[in-house]
């Protein structure tokens, strides 16, 4: 399975769900209907992909969020399985895209990579229904059982790894947004207050899609 | 005999400065300061608390949560502070979340000769990240929390409470 032709399965039961693309960022990016409800963030730190979607769901438990997470990631944090699952969020579906490897620094595989079932994991975990695919026929006629029954659920996904070789700097850059454009248009999308938060200089400062928020983008007062 | 009254931070203070400031999740990992406060916290309805396993995860949760509109606050021990490092600037600096964190100072002695390490590096580590910080001590020390939360809304950064002082938890 592809991680593209996953998503592409996946697209056309998004609704209003807000999707957090991980690391499938690049290849969601073509098919979203509703780019304002997308978080594409990149990787502001790796491993955390999972408590951001978990607080955006704590949040907002009348909005469907949709996390596809991945293996690497989840390794460095498997002890936020343990807090989403008592946690109990209804509206969390956590996809996980196991490639197997770490696809941005060349392919290496993860730590015993071809012997982890995360799906086991994340039901020992305590998620309530767990799932495993390898097949993308299996995962599409699975997925609007899984989409139709409340969350927290865990959907393990074994795709094939295309990871890229060339330095970051050379790579094609995806994201068309910043990350605090990102989060300024899921604030208005979901009517969040911005309070003080100074959008336009915010934003008229951060050209770019990975901008040094910190020197140069200081909000002002 | 020392009849100097005793000064402390009573776990019902910092629920107050929680409820005054509109808290409405706390992402927490205990430590031995926090008993006491914990139970408090768990019988307040406006109060939702997230458990984490490692103090990193509360920061990822935690600007989930502000990006979706709520107001957390974090609550850990200044060594798992030290920990989160990676997760503190990817998660909270660099995405300008205006959140509170309120840090055990396990070690810390006001005469500065402290046994521990991790009083050691507190500071020290916070002023690495840029972050401002503010001591509490005692009930008296208070209306700093409040301080740092109006902070972390104005200037869009995570602001620190160093908790300089047990909560009395076992000591009832």
């Amino acid at each position: 399975m592809h991680t593209a032709d996953m998503l592409r399965v996946f697209a056309p039961y998004r609704e209003g769900a807000i999707v957090v693309p991980g690391r499938g960022g690049r290849y969601w990016t073509d098919l979203t209907t509703r780019p304002n409800l997308d978080v594409p963030l990149g990787d502001p730190a790796m491993g955390g992909h999972a408590g951001f979607a978990l607080g955006l769901a704590l949040a907002r438990p009348d909005k469907r969020v949709v996390l596809f997470d991945s293996e690497g990631d989840i390794l460095m944090s498997l002890g936020m399985l343990v807090t989403i699952a008592e946690q109990q969020p209804a509206n969390f579906y956590h996809f996980l895209i196991d490639n197997g490897c770490y696809a941005t620094t060349g392919g290496q595989p993860v730590p015993n990579a071809d012997n982890v079932a995360y799906d086991v994991i994340a039901r020992g975990a305590g998620y309530p229904r767990a799932f495993a695919f390898d097949e993308l026929e299996q995962f599409s006629s699975n997925l609007p059982d899984i989409l139709e029954n409340p969350g927290p659920v865990f959907v393990s996904l074994k795709v094939v790894p295309e990871f890229e070789n060339a330095p970051i700097g050379r790579r094609r850059r995806w994201q068309t947004r910043t990350r605090g454009q990102v989060i300024a248009d899921l604030r208005a999308e979901l009517g969040v207050d911005f309070g003080r938060w100074p959008t336009r200089q915010f934003l008229a400062q951060c050209p770019g899609t990975h901008a040094p928020y910190r020197f140069r983008c200081l909000p002002t007062q | 005999m020392n009849d100097a009254p005793v000064i402390a931070l009573s776990p019902e203070t910092v629920l107050d400065e929680m409820k005054k400031n509109g808290v409405s999740h706390v992402v927490w990992l205990p430590d031995s300061e926090t008993n006491w406060l914990y139970l408090l916290m768990k019988a307040e309805p406006s109060l939702r608390l997230v458990g984490v396993s490692r103090e990193g995860h509360a920061c990822s949760i935690a600007a989930g949560l502000s990006t979706a509109g709520a107001k957390p606050l974090i609550l850990i021990q200044n060594t798992g502070m030290m920990e989160s490092g990676d997760s503190l600037r990817g998660w909270l600096l660099g995405l300008n979340i205006p959140v509170v964190l309120m840090v055990g100072y396990r070690g810390w002695t006001r005469h500065g000769v402290n046994q521990d390490s991790a009083a050691t590096y507190t500071e020290r580590f916070l002023n690495a990240f840029g972050l401002n910080y503010y001591l509490v001590e005692s009930d008296a020390d208070a209306p700093r929390i409040t301080i740092a939360f109006e902070e972390a809304e104005r200037s869009k950064k995570p602001v620190v409470v160093l908790v300089g002082d047990e909560y009395h938890g076992f000591n009832r």
